[in-house]
């Protein structure tokens, strides 16, 4: 239970984008299309995971002093070859959104996570903790993109689901849309937690 | 067309029409979270703009002195961009911590983050990618600062006006400054198709 609390927090209560605001960048920008949006949560979550796992691995031998650099080669070399593994399967996507794809080596949940968790914990908390920020982080990016695509091309993942009559509405896939979707996730967690706080 | 011509067009397009911030969207964290205050987004902005300049400069040395005649480019990119550009912002810091602590305090945790702005970062790419030559890399990299400052003091101005006006509690807090990126974004939209 406690184990699945550490999952659950990274995904609600402090849910990396919506909550503390970090890693937007790439939620913003690729959330225009599911392929793109899925395949960005991919590389994130083939970031996150075992940077978090190894960093957590490695926590009692490196030195307080020499940590954030080496938290940034870590990252580094796994952002590498996040990239061209998705370069040598996903090249038609990856072409598209790839400044976003090498931007995850600074992406500051996978720096964040790593000094304010994998440092600190033990390597099995870390790998739920860097589950857990995958799916927060993918949650809110994926469900962005759906909104997005549907109103803004009426396809999804490029199938059409809304009936050939329906006039898409281009703003909602410009860069605009993608601001104004964050603002009222936001609004809608924070007015959900402060009801749930209330009620205590 | 002339080649100082060219520059201005490339200056142009990447404060304006190319914004990063609100047509781009790189470097968010620092644009939400340092502008709810006009003197911090102000020194934020200064330190960018002499941040992404400088390591433009580095990373152009880096990438066609070392990776491409190497053919490391592909595999090194990312890491050798990071960890130089990454020191030589500790460095930056370091400076400033001594000759102006008033500075250092005012940005708080954001000086430290700068390192790992995606801005810096992804101005570097952004210019390796088009294949900029050295001037023009230069020409890039402040332009898009600059482009980051006009973005960061238009929210922050219009955020302290907000502070003391009556909003829905929906909108409370960072909900409204997304709302008013959003609006700003469809304003630069505007400049699209100036140059072609």
């Amino acid at each position: 239970m406690k184990k699945l609390k550490i999952i659950w927090d990274a995904i609600i209560p402090n849910n990396p984008v919506l909550i503390i605001s970090i890693g937007l960048c790439s939620v913003i920008a690729v959330s225009n299309s599911v392929k793109s949006a899925l395949l960005m949560t991919f590389v994130f979550a083939l970031v996150q995971i075992p940077s978090n796992v190894l960093i957590s691995a490695m926590r009692k031998i490196i030195p307080n002093e020499l940590r954030v650099p080496i938290f940034v080669s870590v990252i580094a070399a796994f952002t590498t070859i996040a990239a061209l593994l998705s370069r040598a399967f996903f090249n038609p996507i990856y072409q598209v959104i790839k400044l976003y794809i090498l931007l995850v080596v600074v992406n500051c949940i996978i720096i964040g996570r790593a000094e304010a968790f994998a440092y600190k914990n033990g390597i099995f908390d870390s790998l739920l903790d860097g589950i857990g920020n995958t799916i927060g982080y993918g949650l809110v990016l994926v469900t962005i993109a759906i909104g997005r695509e549907l109103i803004g091309k009426g396809t999804l993942a490029g199938i059409q689901i809304m009936p050939e009559s329906y006039q898409p509405m281009l703003l909602m896939i410009l860069p605009p849309a993608g601001f104004i979707f964050v603002g009222i996730l936001t609004g809608a967690i924070e007015t959900y937690l402060k009801q749930k706080g209330g009620k205590k | 067309m002339s080649y100082l011509e060219n520059l201005i067009k490339i200056f142009i397009s990447s404060s304006i029409i190319n914004n990063i911030i609100l047509i781009q969207f790189l470097g968010l964290c620092s644009y939400i979270g340092l502008t709810d205050n006009l003197s911090s987004s102000i020194g934020m902005s200064f330190a960018v703009i002499f941040v992404t300049v400088s390591s433009s400069i580095l990373a152009w040395m880096i990438d066609n002195w070392i990776l491409i005649p190497t053919g490391l480019q592909p595999a090194l990119q990312i890491t050798a961009f990071i960890l130089v550009i990454g020191s030589f912002v500790g460095l930056v810091e370091l400076y400033i911590k001594k000759a102006s602590p008033n500075l250092y305090k005012a940005m708080g945790i954001y000086l430290p983050l700068i390192a790992t702005n995606c801005l810096i970062l992804g101005v570097t790419f952004i210019n390796s990618m088009t294949k900029y030559d050295f001037v023009e890399s230069i020409v890039s990299g402040f332009g898009i600062a600059t482009g980051y400052a006009i973005a960061m003091l238009l929210l922050a101005g219009i955020r302290e006006r907000l502070r003391n006006s009556d909003l829905p509690s929906f909108f409370k807090g960072k909900a409204i400054a997304f709302m008013i990126s959003g609006i700003l974004s469809l304003a630069f939209l505007g400049f699209s198709g100036i140059i072609k």
